[in-house]
């Protein structure tokens, strides 16, 4: 089954494509723009306010960037956990998606916090932890995650510094600390698994401190639960996208079979998702809020609908066609889209402070950056998959854009 | 592929966890108020909106003035300038001011959101906020129901800036005592004794004896005994004008860090769930590795 | 020797009925916020002839001071103030004249060494030696250091005495300054104004002259209980301060409604002073705003006399106005051009995606002969 899909290769090709200077540019300019934000502070260049202190950056950057992150999550469940090595092509482009994007979301942090130069004092200052706080949770098992999924990307780097046209001090230091690395795996592996779980699913216990403020739909002791179940979802609808496109655009095989066969997994996760959703609301006795002729009705069951077509796509009879693939593409942009919509609505769209405050709605400076950022991260992506062995198959004889 | 018994059980097990910790959220105990909780009671009926108490404050905590025109010191809202404010109620019911400024609340959310314990309850229960470990992540913003942390948005160095009972007044720490005569300075300085301090329950009798004795006067409910789990600042109002005309909002009384902390703390009680999710997954994951080793497949991520 | 005092009462201090002389040594101590002990004590040292002596000066003045000392309102309250206290030397008010005057004034110096209150009118010129200033061949200079070598309490009483008042005016030809710079060192009770409140004067000389103390001074030698506030924070036309009530232009309808003259160039809110509480002449409102005039600043330093007559000040010490905010505070709605923005990205990452869609679709060599899907 191997042999079909070839070793991890890099993509080789020029760097500095159209593309990528595009990229570079978003972020270059994104970060002169950091640099202004943090001299002024985060008043004059973003709208956020006393009403509104969560906006753009958090929902997007942070909470959703960060589970459009987790296909590497996903994949490993699959992998290690229902032991379905089938999966393994895909995991290494999905732990690199996984690291980029809890990098970026890390980075979207800092630039959202007022005094970030004191953040080092949190993962050393144990004693002063306040237990009762979720965000504590979060921010530590993003910290560490983080650094996993960076070690876990370790062996792609050792692998090409190994091969034989590479530095002989990058060669030795790779042939030292391969095997180290190999042995440590698997508890690492597990702590790739246990760490997101975790996060995860207090990402949404999170919002919930809003209290009042939040819309009673999305105020329930279940978010956590749909935190984490949609997270799954997205991360493996993101990994269906991302490895549909990269393999189209860099001409590698494309590995249709095994991502066709993620449709069982991704139908049961999002019916689980919808029935929880709706079991919920009908238990909380909030089904009237649903009906309501108002812009949360509209939200919930646009979630729902996001979760549920895609399922109801992936559970047609495959026409064993090139349909199939369009197919599995659109349920799986349907289901990211619904998961960050869920992630929207409970950070922004449903948090209401009160008659004081208007609406919150982005400055263009913040929409700006949080182009910067993802083009960061389209950047790097591109950088590593062409220098360093992610993507599996043979490459094709024409050369990528 | 087919989902296997082994594998559905698995799913089943997993979502049956997460949803037991939610169920069981109410793990959480109701806190009471220090035993020597302090507090400030206003009574509306009584403010005759001199805004000494604006004045007073602001002098006290050293905060800049709210000059939007250069002659007066108009602050419109509680902000990083201003953590103590009077408004104006005027409507059919009749005419009101209201002082607004930080509830210190029995259980408050600010507190249990702070990662490193900026917020905290210290000493009599006075809600304070101490620099030096602030990241300046606002979700202390998002969980106040009444809104009161402010931001220093225009600042490359913000602060968080509320009322404090002047327990961080110029000369002293933030655990330093009060002001000379023991007293946060507006209700030093109130002129009709609209708002005054003193220990809570003695502040709590008095408000409901004052409901007793005048029934005509107030509303029959003493604002924040129970409000969000209880505030240890207690509002009064006129009869006829209700208190979220005010600017109070209405709201229930399980306090606002119950759930989501009843939540976490239930799921992650003692940490033992995960340590031993963490040992399951990483037996699988060993297993898993052992069986691709023998098959000849890849090894590694 | 002492030479006698002006006396116009035909038996001197005991013609005074006794409980009028309480009563008035009473609010005497009252005007100058001494405790109600003090009036019997001062009644006590004036009947058994204790009385303090007091050397006035004068320097670079208009006498407006002493002038306005003479017009405290009770009847014959200037006989008693000359009897509370003894007035052995003071140019204007002394009968002696030429050296015999200043025979007194050495006399007195001699005889009440060490315990005699001092009490400086006018600035003291400085340029050339202080020429512009003499009297019996001594300058001010000379003088004002002479006598207040052995003084027991200096008092500074005018704006020239304290801080250099008219004669200091830009470009002070005369080089005039004020007592505590002349007297460096020592402590020099100031009583600035133009005139000066005759009670703010009364109440530091009687205070001393009684208890042998002096009030609570600031950083400027001033006693705290006149010159503690600024006019603004006393003034009667404050509400219409706070509620924006400005006169525009002389005469007009604010005018003539007693409104806030801090539009025409009122000091008050730069003026430490109390001419609001204690009014002059006995009259009520006989003060500058009291009768539309705005207050110049006369008692402070860098004000009086320096800034324009109707040159707004700024507000340092601003409290809020008299309007209210409202309950719900209204604000800004969010920016139509950052709205485009995001709707165009949203729009152009949805057909995005159905372009890409279309695309992955299609079949790649690798892949057809492999089974298709």
């Amino acid at each position: 089954m191997n042999n079909q899909h070839g070793k991890p290769t890099p993509i080789g090709g020029p760097i500095m494509t159209p593309v990528m200077k595009i990229c570079l540019g978003l972020a270059a300019v994104s970060g002169l723009m950091l640099i202004f934000r943090f001299l002024v502070g985060l008043g004059p260049v973003t709208n956020l306010t006393d009403g509104h202190p969560w906006g753009l950056w958090i929902a997007f950057d942070v909470v959703t960037g960060t589970a459009l992150a987790c296909g590497g999550y996903a994949i490993a469940l699959l992998i290690y956990v229902f032991n379905k090595g089938k999966y393994h092509p895909l995991i290494r482009s999905a732990i690199l998606t996984s690291a980029l994007g809890y990098t970026l979301g890390a980075v979207g942090v800092m630039i959202d916090l007022g005094r970030p130069w004191l953040t080092w004092k949190l993962p050393i200052f144990f004693w002063t932890w306040n237990l009762d706080s979720v965000q504590l949770e979060v921010a530590l098992c993003i910290m560490l995650y983080t650094a996993v999924l960076w070690i876990e990307m370790a062996p792609v780097f050792l692998e090409r510094w190994e091969t034989e046209d590479s530095k002989p001090k990058l060669q030795a230091f790779a042939k030292k600390w391969t095997p180290i690395l190999m042995k440590a795996m698997p508890w690492l592996i597990a702590l790739g698994i246990v760490l997101p779980t975790m996060h995860q699913s207090s990402l949404g216990s999170m919002i919930l401190l809003a209290g009042p403020k939040l819309h009673p739909l999305w105020l329930t002791g279940w978010l956590p639960f749909f935190f984490l179940i949609s997270c799954i979802a997205m991360g493996y609808g993101m990994v269906v996208l991302e490895t549909m496109w990269s393999r189209t655009v860099y001409s590698r095989y494309r590995e249709t079979s095994i991502l066709t066969a993620l449709s069982p997994a991704m139908v049961v996760v999002l019916l689980v998702w919808v029935a929880a959703r709706l079991l919920n609301i009908l238990a909380a006795g909030k089904i009237g809020y649903a009906f309501q002729l108002d812009r949360f009705a509209i939200l919930f069951w646009l979630e729902i609908l996001l979760f549920l077509a895609p399922a109801i796509i992936l559970m047609m009879k495959p026409t064993r066609s090139d349909k199939d693939r369009g197919r599995l593409f659109i349920a799986s942009g349907m289901m990211v889209t619904g998961g960050m919509l869920l992630r929207f609505t409970a950070y922004w769209f449903a948090y209401n402070p009160g008659q004081h405050w208007n609406l919150y709605f982005p400055s263009l400076f913040e929409i700006f950056v949080t182009v910067g950022l993802v083009a960061a991260e389209v950047a790097a992506f591109m950088y590593i998959i062409k220098r360093f062995p992610i993507l599996t198959g043979r490459p094709s004889a024409a050369l990528p854009t | 592929m087919k989902i296997s018994r082994r594998g559905a059980f698995k799913v089943a097990a997993f979502g049956a966890a997460t949803a037991a910790g939610a169920r069981k959220a109410e793990a959480r105990e109701k806190k009471e108020a220090p035993a020597d909780a302090t507090g400030m009671l206003y009574d509306a009926t009584m403010c005759i909106g001199c805004k000494a108490c604006v004045s007073a404050c602001r002098r006290a905590n050293s905060l800049e003035m709210e000059a939007h025109s250069r002659l007066y010191d108009d602050p419109i809202d509680l902000s990083a300038n201003t953590a103590n404010i009077i408004k104006f109620y005027e409507g059919e019911d009749g005419t009101s001011f209201i002082k607004q400024q930080c509830m210190h609340c029995i259980d408050p959310a600010c507190a249990s959101a702070c990662m490193m314990g900026s917020f905290q309850k210290r000493q009599n229960g006075i809600v304070t906020w101490k620099p030096e470990r602030c990241i300046g992540c606002r979700y202390c913003q998002v969980a106040c129901p009444f809104n009161i942390p402010k931001f220093e948005w225009n600042s490359a160095t913000p602060a968080m800036v509320k009322c404090q009972m002047c327990l961080a007044k110029a000369g002293t720490t933030n655990d330093g005592q009060l002001n000379e005569v023991g007293q946060p300075a507006c209700t030093e300085v109130c002129p009709r004794a609209a708002v005054i301090y003193g220990p809570y329950e003695e502040l709590k009798a008095e408000a409901l004896r004052r409901i007793a004795e005048n029934p005509d006067r107030y509303e029959d409910h003493v604002y924040g005994l129970d409000e969000v789990g209880g505030t240890q600042v207690l509002y009064l109002t006129a009869k006829g004008i209700p208190f979220s005309k005010l600017g109070l909002p209405e709201l229930g009384t399980e306090s606002v860090p119950a759930l989501p902390v009843g939540l976490q703390h239930t799921i992650y009680k003692g940490f033992i769930a995960p340590v031993a999710v963490y040992g399951v997954i990483a037996g699988l994951v060993w297993r898993s590795r052992r069986q691709y080793d023998k098959a000849g497949e890849e090894v590694g991520a | 020797m002492v030479l006698p005092t002006l006396d116009s009462s035909p038996s001197g201090l005991m013609s005074v009925d006794r409980r009028d002389f309480v009563k008035v040594c009473s609010m005497a101590a009252a005007a100058v916020g001494l405790p109600a002990e003090a009036a019997a004590k001062f009644a006590e040292n004036a009947a058994q002839g204790l009385k303090p002596s007091v050397i006035w000066l004068h320097n670079q003045e208009c006498t407006g001071c002493t002038e306005s000392l003479l017009r405290t309102h009770h009847p014959a309250l200037d006989e008693l103030i000359l009897d509370l206290i003894s007035l052995d030397y003071h140019e204007t008010l002394m009968v002696a004249a030429g050296h015999q005057a200043e025979e007194v004034r050495r006399a007195t110096m001699e005889q009440h060494k060490g315990s005699y209150i001092l009490v400086i009118e006018g600035a003291i010129p400085m340029k050339q030696d202080g020429i512009f200033c003499k009297i019996g061949g001594q300058t001010s200079i000379e003088l004002v250091r002479e006598v207040a070598e052995h003084a027991g309490a200096i008092i500074a009483i005018g704006s020239c005495a304290s801080w250099g008042g008219i004669p200091s005016a830009a470009p002070n030809p005369t080089g005039a300054v004020g007592a505590p710079t002349l007297l460096e060192g020592k402590t020099v009770v100031t009583i600035p104004g133009c005139p000066s409140n005759p009670y703010n004067f009364l109440g530091v000389a009687l205070q001393y002259a009684t208890f042998g103390t002096l009030p609570e001074l600031d950083a400027l030698a001033r006693p705290k209980f006149a010159y503690g506030r600024v006019i603004h924070e006393h003034c009667p036309r404050r509400a219409h301060f706070d509620a924006g009530r400005f006169v525009k232009e002389f005469g007009d309808d604010g005018h003539r409604q007693g409104w806030c003259l801090y539009e025409m160039g009122c000091k008050g809110p730069v003026t430490h002073a109390n001419c609001s509480t204690l009014n002059f002449g006995g009259v009520d409102d006989a003060w500058p705003i009291g009768i539309g005039a705005p207050c110049f600043g006369c008692t402070e330093e860098g004000v009086g006399f320096t800034l324009g007559k109707f040159e707004t000040v700024e507000i340092t010490d601003a409290t809020p106005p008299s309007t209210y905010p409202p309950i719900f505070t209204q604000r800004d709605g969010p920016n139509p051009w950052a709205t485009m923005a995001l709707g165009g990205i949203i729009g152009g990452a949805i057909g995005g995606g159905i372009i890409a869609a279309k695309k992955v679709s299609q079949p790649s060599e690798d892949e057809i002969g492999l089974g298709g899907v």
